[in-house]
């Protein structure tokens, strides 16, 4: 995953042309790299996929740390000839080379042009020929991962207009079609497509089709490589249309997969928590409070469990990251929304740690209410986008903060529709039965408004969900006949369905155990 | 003759290729104008497709140059008409801040505030002085009396006539007649409230009659008895 979100550009000294000016030379390849190179050419052309894995995941990690900790690996042209100038593994090599520069450095205009192109030509091969390769999911995450982010990078970059040199202005406007959204968005619906995943993941379900069942991998002798990329499109296309403000067709694309299953998606840590977070957030956006608690609520729980068994991997950053966004997300969508018994009790005791007080002054809904719900919500939020290309004759302006802060604002005023239920919520939880002359009074508004007030708060409690049924999340309900209101406490229903269901499976678990056991 | 009844065949036609690109070839600038007619399709013909019409304010989104306001401000009347769909702010998402604050689209934003809000009166009232982008769509009254009908449900069991009166913008005789209509194949009843005018009982639902919830509450869907078909069989 990708570690820095938020960097301005250096200038350009990273230049594979010339060494000179440097520091560093590009051709120089330590012995280390060499042997690095020629071994994991081997393990791909041999299909040693666990091999591969631990030559990305940990090798490539130590290397970087101890020889290339603030410059470049050697270029592709230095190393090519160990591995007989193979070109899918030159492609693979530089996709590798420019992760690191990005994680490591900071990209010039030409560097992110030139990884764009390298982009092109590792998909073009992928999609157009036959690849006969299987690589470990986690780098096939980190591609789409990376190749979103690299794009995300690249608009917030372009949109900084201001001080753009005339020789950045001159390339922006030769190479336009790099980082074009366009181009981003048919390249991941083009791995959906072509990969048929969707198909395969419907066969799955009938039993036609094993894809889940083998992580993805294929064992009859051919690649996984264009269905996983194909299924990691998926979410990658959640995420950017989360970045354009499209949070309706990016839970579209996200269909095919099963979030309530585990799934190849889950395969991955950094997978799993991108898709619950872009999940979530989209449902939040869409007002789908309980829906984005319910899954906000696994995941954090699922982190609590296991973040510890990442703690030495290059995605421990951001695992934390992530988690400390959901939290505030969470808190967002329960202050907005209050549940009951939706949040599992760890994760609610370090809900209330981090956010307890907060989220008490976001239900007081004053102007601090708003300050906090504006800090929360830019602390959590997606690096929203502005897609299209900037104008270059106008005076040259920064608008690269334009998408986040139109977000912002829509957001803010649903926060503020919805500033006058918090009052009636807390008049409701003390009386069982009052008339609305009473309540108005209480209120200090005057029975119309009062009226409008308990629309809103009927609306605004009663989402649309994805089928477009009506669903209550309201905790305290209520109903009015004639001009009297009376008040419904929802009780918390047990759910033994669930829970029988759960015993089932545990105790038929049980019984293979020890039917396994020989006695002898 | 032939004309005629080649028309709404046609137009099926067109829709059924619109919605195949919005499925299979969105990201594509050369359907924005095949995009812009649906709109128009959708305006005149009273349907309705939020994908399509997201996917039109995308390719915006990608090239502002092209974008015709006039065509947003109908994309926003049909999110109107949606409601309770949260359609109308999804497409707000989408458009940029500047665009938003043109005065047609001021206005719509202005009307969903009052909807969002359940101030029905006020809704009405702008309404009427915004006509020209009200009555550009048709079916839009009924869409919003709808609306106000189901915001309704959720609220009352029983509900005075006045209160009704002024959620759905219909007085007098008119609202005789609808309430007859609704008596009759609504379910509504008509009672006479205690010397204060005509009480009109709404339909039961799970919403107004808390009693009915409970019954849907501890369902288990049968996917996830799927899960243990094994272990029973």
């Amino acid at each position: 995953m990708a570690a820095n979100y938020d960097y301005d550009e250096a200038p350009a000294t990273y230049d594979d042309a010339n060494s000179q000016d440097l520091g560093y030379d590009p051709n120089f390849v330590p012995d280390s790299v060499k042997s690095f190179v020629v071994h994991l050419y081997r393990h791909i052309r041999e299909k040693n996929v666990y091999e591969i894995h631990q030559m990305y995941e940990i090798s490539f990690q130590t290397l970087s740390d101890r020889l290339f900790k603030d410059t470049p690996w050697p270029s592709v042209d230095a190393v090519a000839h160990y591995v007989d100038n193979d070109q899918v593994f030159c492609l693979l090599y530089r996709e590798m080379w420019f992760r690191h520069l990005y994680a490591r450095l900071s990209p010039t205009l030409k560097q992110r042009i030139d990884s764009w192109d390298n982009y092109c030509s590792l998909f073009q091969v992928v999609l157009h020929r036959v690849v006969n390769m299987q690589l470990p999911n986690q780098w096939l995450w980190d591609m789409v991962d990376e190749f979103v982010y690299q794009f995300q990078s690249f608009c917030q970059y372009r949109a900084k207009m201001k001080n753009k040199t005339e020789q950045e202005i001159v390339l922006l406007r030769q190479f336009d079609q790099a980082w074009n959204v366009y181009g981003v968005l048919n390249y991941l619906q083009a791995f959906v497509e072509k990969s048929n995943i969707i198909q395969i993941l419907e066969q799955e379900k009938e039993g036609l089709e094993q894809f889940t069942a083998t992580d993805g991998y294929d064992y009859s002798g051919g690649s996984n490589v264009l269905k996983v990329l194909g299924y990691f499109s998926m979410v990658g296309l959640l995420r950017v249309h989360c970045l354009l403000g499209d949070y309706q067709t990016g839970l579209k694309c996200l269909l095919p997969i099963d979030i309530s299953q585990q799934g190849v998606y889950t395969s991955v840590i950094g997978s799993h928590i991108t898709t619950i977070y872009h999940y979530g957030f989209a449902n939040l956006m869409m007002r789908r409070y309980v829906e984005a608690i319910r899954e906000f609520n696994k995941m954090l729980l699922y982190i609590y469990k296991t973040k510890q068994y990442h703690q030495k991997s290059p995605q421990y950053e951001q695992i934390l990251k992530k988690n400390e966004q959901m939290y505030a997300l969470l808190a967002i969508c329960l202050s907005l929304c209050p549940q009951t018994k939706l949040v599992e009790e760890t994760v609610n005791s370090q809900l209330r740690e981090k956010y307890g007080e907060k989220m008490a002054r976001m239900q007081r809904y004053d102007d601090e209410a708003f300050a906090i719900y504006d800090e929360l919500f830019s602390y959590a939020c997606p690096k929203f986008i502005t897609p299209s290309a900037p104008s270059f004759e106008e005076p040259l302006v920064n608008y690269n903060q334009d998408a986040y802060r139109l977000q912002l604002k829509l957001f803010l005023h649903e926060v503020k529709q919805q500033q006058l239920l918090s009052g009636v919520r807390t008049f409701l939880k003390v009386y069982s039965t009052i008339s609305l002359g009473k309540l108005a009074n209480y209120m200090e508004v005057d029975e119309p408004t009062l009226r409008t007030i308990l629309f809103s708060y009927k609306h605004k409690t009663h989402a649309v969900d994805s089928d477009g049924k009506i669903i209550s999340n309201a905790d305290v309900d209520f109903y009015i006949d004639d001009d009297m209101i009376h008040v419904v406490e929802s009780k918390p229903v047990k759910r033994f369905g669930d829970y029988f269901l759960r015993q089932i499976v545990k105790l038929e678990g049980v019984i293979n155990d020890i039917d396994r056991i020989c006695l002898e | 003759m032939v004309r005629e009844r080649e028309t709404p065949k046609q137009q099926q036609q067109v829709s059924y290729t619109v919605e195949q690109l919005v499925a299979v070839n969105p990201y594509n600038p050369d359907i924005l104008p095949d995009l812009e007619n649906y709109v128009n399709e959708q305006v005149s013909s009273q349907t309705y497709s939020l994908d399509a019409n997201l996917c039109l304010l995308r390719l915006y989104q990608f090239e502002p140059e092209r974008m015709s306001t006039q065509i947003v401000a109908r994309i926003l009347v049909k999110a109107l008409m949606a409601m309770p769909a949260p359609d109308f702010s999804l497409c707000l998402f989408l458009i940029p801040e500047r665009v938003q604050m043109e005065e047609q689209l001021k206005t719509l934003i202005v009307l969903s505030h009052y909807l969002e809000t359940g101030r029905f009166r006020q809704f009405w009232d702008e309404a009427a002085k915004n006509r020209h982008i009200v009555e550009a769509v048709p079916g839009f009254e009924q869409a919003i009396q709808t609306y106000a009908i189901h915001v309704l449900s959720l609220t009352y069991q029983k509900i005075p006539r006045p209160v009704l009166a002024e959620a759905i913008n219909i007085e007098g005789l008119s609202l005789d007649k609808f309430l007859e209509h609704q008596a009759a194949n609504s379910g509504w009843i008509l009672e006479k409230g205690h010397g204060r005018g005509q009480l009109i009982v709404l339909p039961r639902n799970e919403f107004n009659h808390p009693e009915l919830k409970k019954i849907a509450a501890d369902s288990v869907p049968l996917e996830h008895i799927t899960r243990i078909f094994t272990i029973l069989g």
